[in-house]
């Protein structure tokens, strides 16, 4: 937007920003219903988070540098292991990608002022971080979930496991899933209904069709993950035969389960890197999608497929030919929608003016290791290769290109790429670029002979292995390998971290970006949008027209919505202007509600069932409490 | 690149997908090769495409394509569809419906042999129906002769997976499983454990001797009978020690009243040239370090450590020593 100069628009700014004025200090951040500070929350939590992952990583692969070695005994191992994928699948990468990068960024994309449900999204990062604490607690006091990350049975049921380390685990990710589900709902009422007026569904941006089927796919699957969860804590604390074969319960029950929450969830994960890649190389290229309806379908497609094709990671388990045969099929479906996608960002690089700059290099990045690891991915789509391969290190090697190297890249590309709209100051580009290219080796020197080992026979989840196998040479690069990651990652967080002191001034929109969050200053105001912005592409900021629209708006005071905390509402499909919404402010109960939840699971764990009960009292009471208080009228 | 690296990791221990001993796991090779070399030409084309776009940038003056959805379009439902359907249906007849049966369990009495392997927490326990034989960890079979081999777990679930001999097959509680194992050659197989199943997966492999029929038939029959008294003073005494310690809680010695399910069969312990799953070798210092400290060389497995007196460590061990 141009700059404001006309008296009647400062005023109506001075007038939001009194209006929307975030409360400071650590009460204000504890009552905050902002996107953008919930955002910042989730950020640096998930981080925390990536860093405890990452040295579970870095411990695991000193553990395996040589044969017979003895950094880690097995019980340290298991637990560490465990930890590793837990930690970064649930308290990284899903909080990251919805959490902190939705959050942040969607209601900017769609030229809201906040997320549909503030103080749902609130509580949503409370609970987050109090399952995520929940399990730590368990690791600190020695109680860590030891049975991988997949957790099967029998190996987690009481018999083999007695004590509280699954207790902490399977209570840990109901409690987790209450957070990740309230996210999804308000991410998708988010995107139907807070929609500005002209954004109908085909101008609406790709990271937003990314999100949305995220949140559906969430919606969808944890119910899975959970029930399975709640079936075994009956098992395992009350003597029902879910999964017990001496009274009629079956093992594979569990495995079903988690599988159809785990596979979406292999998308959940991948998607927002996907929506991250479909903003950063427009951008970057200085030009507009290829095959912009192709790839919104793709995207909306990979996650309803996603849930047909769970039992490919059962292919050991002596299934019938006949349903390995359709999973099969099934898993092969699903590379087209993934293709599409592919060649849908090398045909928008191939064909347009690109600028290497460090975000596109970790997108130029993410690009070579979904290649590499879709191609090996459907590989396992070949049932006898898959029965042969499945739980080796080629395994390990396919899905850490996926979920590393795709997932992950795309968030790292996302933290540069987004850094001066979030802090105002511009990251270091030459260190930027460095941090690119050590991470890059560093991954693929680490898990590139994952798959050379694996086909040398190497099982997964081993803490040790012979001498005389030959598979030392692989695990010595390995881990060399991922000390390098971790020092380029240690790079971009000194980047960031200085940058954000040292910085030059990045302005408004130092890329020339396509989308609606670089109209506005950075860092955003707290109001994001001085005058809901006129619509008429999914590339808004290539639109001049428009943006010199929303000034003459401003200034006549149209769609400023100044009568107090207020977004408009549009029609879900053609984006029509509806009604406008008074959005709640600052509230304690979002953060008093997790609390109590978090006082109810850990009354369940340790079987204080009286305690429990109080505590769910009081859940219900701080949710009277949060219903009583209306929306203030400014 | 891949070609490269993929084509040194030639079988040291004999635990390699990529050296086959069987008609199956050759198939599976092959197809792997296959596969590989499909991935690499769509990997090349992937990093000319990126290559390509590394040449335009930042260059003035290059015709943008802006307006052409036909030609960009096209190439994306050409590369993005057309190309990966006609190759995945290509995959899927060769993968899944050719090769899939070749790698299948045999049908009930397709096979000349049976045998049935129950895996523990954390070893193998290997019987050969018909016969009275037992033993753990080291299974033999007679080469070029297709065993149909039943797989159980006593416990949790473990994978069964010789990998030069087939693909693998997990154990399911209340659920057997079968395979086929066929060797095409007379050697040692390595196989391991290719499910988590706890503190010891690691430790939890095994070997497969594909042996001449006769040999095969010669210690089949030597597995098959019960233990020969012992005859040393020293031997007899560590039998005692053997039954009074202990030893025979858990272990079966059959010729003796020793009748513990829980560990191994140690009827014919010196036949095995490894211990604790393939973890040790079974030589008389290793024995005798398994027998006093076992929780040191494998945390976590069932078997105690012994409190026994210099004699009667000794006489054990002779003991154990004279199981032939």
């Amino acid at each position: 937007m141009a700059t404001v100069t006309h008296p009647e628009a400062l005023r109506r700014i001075n007038r939001l920003e009194r209006i929307w004025e975030e409360r400071s200090g650590v009460l204000g951040w504890l009552t905050t219903t902002d996107h953008k500070r919930i955002g910042i929350l989730y950020l640096f939590t998930s981080l925390l988070f990536f860093a405890a992952g990452g040295t579970e990583a870095l411990l695991v692969r000193t553990q395996l540098i040589t044969p017979n070695g003895s950094t880690l005994g097995p019980a340290a191992f298991n637990t560490t292991m465990t930890m590793h994928g837990v930690t970064m699948i649930f308290l990284f990468v899903i909080p990251i990608s919805t959490g902190a990068f939705g959050n942040y960024l969607l209601p900017l994309m769609i030229g809201a002022r906040d997320m549909a449900f503030p103080r749902l999204n609130a509580f949503s990062y409370w609970v987050f971080l109090g399952s995520g604490l929940f399990m730590y607690v368990g690791v600190v006091t020695g109680h860590g979930p030891n049975a991988g990350w997949f957790d099967y049975v029998p190996l987690a049921s009481r018999t083999y496991n007695p004590g509280s380390a699954i207790d902490f685990y399977a209570l840990g990710l109901i409690f987790n899933s209450i957070s990740s589900t309230a996210a999804a709902i308000n991410f998708i009422v988010t995107i139907f209904k807070l929609r500005a007026p002209g954004m109908s569904l085909n101008r609406m941006p790709l990271f937003c069709y990314a999100f949305l089927a995220v949140s559906f796919a969430l919606v969808f699957a944890l119910p899975a993950l959970s029930i399975d969860c709640v079936f075994l804590e009956l098992d395992r604390r009350l003597g029902f035969n879910f999964f017990n074969v001496g009274h009629g319960g079956n093992v594979l029950l569990w495995q079903h389960l988690f599988w159809i929450f785990g596979h979406p969830e292999v998308y959940i994960i991948i998607l927002p890197a996907f929506g991250i890649a479909t903003s950063i190389i427009p951008t970057f290229t200085r030009r507009r999608m290829v095959a912009f309806p192709m790839v919104a379908l793709a995207e909306i497609l990979v996650a309803f497929i996603g849930f047909g094709v769970w039992a490919h990671h059962m292919f050991a388990v002596g299934l019938s030919t006949i349903t390995t045969v359709y999973f099969a099929a099934a898993s092969m479906i699903v590379v087209i929608p993934s293709a599409i996608q592919l060649f849908a960002w090398l045909t928008t690089l191939v064909t347009g003016r690109p600028s290497f700059k460090t975000p596109l290099l970790w997108i130029i990045g993410f690009i070579v290791f979904f290649i590499i690891g879709g191609l090996s991915g459907i590989m396992f789509a070949a049932i006898p290769f898959d029965q042969q391969l499945t739980d080796t290190y080629f395994v390990v090697a396919h899905f850490h290109f996926i979920i590393f190297g795709a997932a992950v890249f795309p968030l790292l590309g996302g933290l540069y790429y987004w850094f001066p709209k979030v802090t105002g100051r511009m990251y270091h580009e030459g260190l930027g670029q460095a941090s690119f290219w050590i991470t890059f080796l560093g991954s693929a020197l680490t898990f590139f002979p994952m798959h050379i080992v694996g086909l040398l026979g190497m099982p997964r989840r081993v803490y040790t292995y012979p001498a005389n196998v030959g598979w030392h040479p692989y695990n010595l690069s390995e881990t060399i390998g991922s000390y390098i990651l971790a020092a380029g990652l240690v790079l971009l967080v000194v980047n960031l971290v200085w940058s954000y002191f040292r910085g030059v001034a990045a302005g408004p929109d130092p890329f020339g970006g396509a989308t609606l969050e670089w109209s506005i200053p950075s860092p955003p105001p707290d109001y994001n949008f001085a005058v809901i912005p006129t619509i008429s592409s999914a590339y808004p900021m290539w639109d001049p027209e428009d943006r010199e629209h929303d000034v003459h708006k401003l200034n006549r005071g149209e769609m400023v919505l100044e009568q107090g905390h207020e977004t408009p509402a549009s029609t879900v499909l053609d984006g029509y202007f509806d009604e406008v919404l008074d959005m709640p402010s600052n509230s304690p109960w979002p953060v008093i509600t997790a609390l109590m939840i978090t006082g109810v699971f850990a009354m369940i764990l340790t079987g204080h069932l009286v305690a429990m009960s109080v505590f769910l009292a009081l859940v219900a009471a701080s949710l009277v409490g949060w219903h009583s208080v209306e929306p203030q009228e400014a | 690149m891949l070609l490269l690296l993929a084509g040194c990791g030639q079988s040291q221990g004999g635990q390699s997908t990529l050296h086959p001993g069987s008609d199956g796991t050759r198939k599976i090779a092959h197809l792997f090769w296959g596969m590989l070399a499909a991935a690499a030409v769509v990997f090349a084309g992937a990093v000319v495409l990126l290559a390509l776009s590394y040449r335009r940038r930042n260059r003035e003056g290059i015709p943008m394509v802006e307006n052409e959805h036909a030609v960009s379009n096209g190439l994306v439902v050409a590369f993005g569809i057309v190309i990966p359907v006609v190759c995945l249906v290509i995959l899927f007849a060769i993968a899944d419906i050719g090769v899939v049966k070749a790698t299948s369990a045999p049908a009930k009495g397709q096979t000349k042999m049976n045998m049935t392997v129950i895996a523990h927490q954390w070893f193998w326990e290997v019987r050969y129906p018909g016969t009275t034989a037992a033993t753990a960890n080291e299974i033999h079979i007679p080469v070029k002769t297709p065993v149909n081999v039943t797989l159980k777990t006593d416990d949790v679930i473990h994978s069964f997976w010789v990998p030069e001999l087939n693909k693998k097959v997990d154990t399911i509680p209340g659920h057997p499983n079968t395979i086929e194992l066929y060797a095409d050659r007379v050697g040692v197989y390595r196989g391991q454990c290719a499910e988590f199943c706890g503190l010891q997966h690691a430790n939890m492999a095994m070997a497969v001797y594909a042996d001449p029929p006769a040999k095969f038939k010669a210690w089949l029959a030597n597995m098959s009978r019960p233990v020969a008294t012992p005859t040393t003073p020293q031997a007899k005494a560590g039998e005692q020690v053997f039954l009074t310690q202990q030893c025979a809680s858990c272990h079966t010695i059959r010729g003796t009243a020793a009748r513990g399910t829980i560990g191994p069969d140690l009827t014919h312990l010196q036949t095995r040239n490894t211990l604790a799953a393939l973890t040790i070798p079974n030589r008389k210092g290793y024995l005798g370090g398994w027998v006093l400290d076992p929780q040191h060389i494998k945390p976590g497995n069932k078997m105690p450590g012994l409190n026994l007196s210099g004699p009667q460590f000794q006489n054990l061990l002779s003991f154990l020593e004279g199981l032939k």
